[in-house]
């Protein structure tokens, strides 16, 4: 099944720059496990030390929350649009301004 | 007759009937969203890229009271997109710069100046007499500051963010929608979110993003349209593409959901994890000042200069001499450094670099330093034709 992974702008840096990525997967798991096979880097990003998707990291499929749908286990069809969507700070992108921004 | 008994706050003056004209003639606003505008009471948080669009057009529409917090300074780095304050502003207040801006723009509204940090101390009591809060900070402990506030107090947070082409809006709602945390429970750890060298924003976008706001704020005064309760807009300005995602309620929300833990406001700081690691390796690290190092170039002392700014970084300005390994390459590349060697190493303030040194004391190497500062200590001591950043 070949979907569509959408990667956010602070994440194409480990993506090669590339703001999107097709991936052949039945579910989500799969999917971002694709992704970050080809990857690495972004393994970090997107995951915790015990393998956990990390909290201030969202996955939709489509424009449904996958944590509404079966999670990680979430079935996909073919032309489906898988989305990385991680907070962002605002104005000025670092969280913590006073150390790495003056 | 009804008229006679309503409060003069309730009624245009012919001068107001004139500027709001545009408005009156519509249906969707009339007299009576004009007279809801009036009364309106919304405070933006920071007059900063978001901000200023926000406030600006608030204060054009009518809003009548328009409370700003911030305590910054203008400063010539912000001009490029915080378009409420103009060259002749730099060293001045941003509030007194936004204030005169608005009261150019629309006399009648009252502004409310809060000339201060917003804080768990401060946060509630500045919030309380407001109907909507609008969300233009810039950083992680205040933008869960502002959501809990809210929370808590049962007021609507206007949001809005942006990452150098993208943004995102939407409105946390407690009370009919999702807030914040049920979108994202805790903020990403300091060293997980791209460092500002990875950082910048496209001077327009923040001005998209916050009209989105300021036209969310307005609908929400006039009870208007379909608002962005529960729905997260994501603006990707290169691809120039609108998207749409659903946001739900968390039941298990830690501030909204049916058994919250968080009933008071915390420290968002300690929180956001921000009295960390970083603050701790750049004290502790060998310091040398940008004189110091200029004494050692001109005494011709042999001592490798490494910059770990990124490669546009380094088109902007650089120490003559150095040799450029961006941070996130500094692991792989260290092997082109020789540990028998003295080594400076800098950036653009001293922060990436006393990360780098730091790291690579822990690799075995002992005759390094930090140079303290970075670039912007070489333009002010060394060099003051160097551009600064």
């Amino acid at each position: 099944m070949a979907v569509k992974v959408i990667i956010p702008t602070p994440l194409r840096q480990y993506t090669g720059s590339k703001d999107s990525v097709e991936v052949e997967a039945k579910t989500v798991a799969e999917a971002l496990s694709s992704l970050t096979a080809q990857f690495g880097d972004l393994r970090r990003h997107l995951y915790n030390d015990e393998g956990k998707l990390r909290s201030f990291v969202n996955i939709y499929l489509n424009d449904e929350d996958i944590r509404y749908l079966q999670k990680d286990q979430t079935p996909l069809v073919s032309d489906d649009v898988l989305s990385i969507v991680p907070s962002i700070a605002g104005g000025q992108p670092c969280v913590n301004q006073e150390v790495c921004c003056q | 007759m009804a008229t006679l008994t309503e409060s003069p706050a309730a009624k245009l003056s012919n001068d107001e009937v004139l500027r709001y004209s545009r408005h009156l003639i519509m249906p969707e606003v009339g007299m009576e969203g004009q007279l809801k505008l009036k009364q309106a009471k919304v405070l933006c948080i920071g007059a900063g890229g978001l901000g200023s669009p926000l406030a600006l057009y608030l204060a054009a529409a009518g809003v009548g009271k328009l409370g700003i917090v911030d305590f910054d300074i203008v400063d010539f780095t912000n001009l490029q997109r915080q378009i409420i304050h103009d060259t002749n502003d730099v060293g001045r207040p941003k509030l007194t710069s936004a204030r005169e801006t608005i009261a150019d723009i629309n006399p009648n509204v009252e502004v409310i100046g809060f000339e201060t940090r917003l804080t768990s101390e401060n946060a509630l009591d500045i919030f309380k007499d407001f109907d909507i809060v609008a969300d233009g900070t810039d950083n992680f402990p205040t933008r869960y500051l502002v959501n809990d506030a809210c929370v808590l107090l049962g007021k609507p947070n206007v949001y809005g963010s942006i990452f150098r082409f993208e943004g995102q809006a939407s409105i946390f709602y407690a009370k009919e929608g999702p807030c914040y945390r049920c979108l994202y429970p805790e903020p990403p750890p300091p060293g997980l979110v791209p460092s500002c060298a990875e950082g910048g924003v496209l001077g327009v976008l923040p001005g998209i993003v916050g009209c989105i706001q300021a036209v969310e704020t307005i609908k929400m005064i006039l009870g208007r349209g379909k608002s962005l309760v529960g729905r997260l807009l994501l603006f990707d300005a290169l691809n120039m593409k609108f998207r749409e995602l659903k946001l739900r309620k968390n039941p298990e929300c830690p501030a909204c959901g049916a058994h919250p833990t968080i009933t008071k406001l915390i420290d968002y700081e300690q929180f956001c994890g921000i009295r960390g690691e970083e603050h701790v390796v750049t004290t502790k690290v060998p310091e040398i000042t940008a004189p110091e190092v200029k004494k050692m170039m001109d005494e011709k002392k042999p001592f490798v200069l490494v910059d770990v700014r990124e490669p546009h970084e380094f088109q902007i300005c650089r120490i003559p001499g150095s040799v450029l390994i961006p941070l996130g390459e500094v692991p792989k590349r260290m092997h082109e450094l020789n540990t028998a060697d003295e080594i400076v190493v800098h950036c653009r303030s001293g922060m990436r670099s006393a990360q780098a040194v730091d790291f690579l004391m822990k690799s075995g190497f002992r005759k390094i330093h930090n140079l303290k500062g970075g670039v912007l200590a070489w333009a002010d001591q060394v060099d003051p034709t160097m551009p600064k950043y």
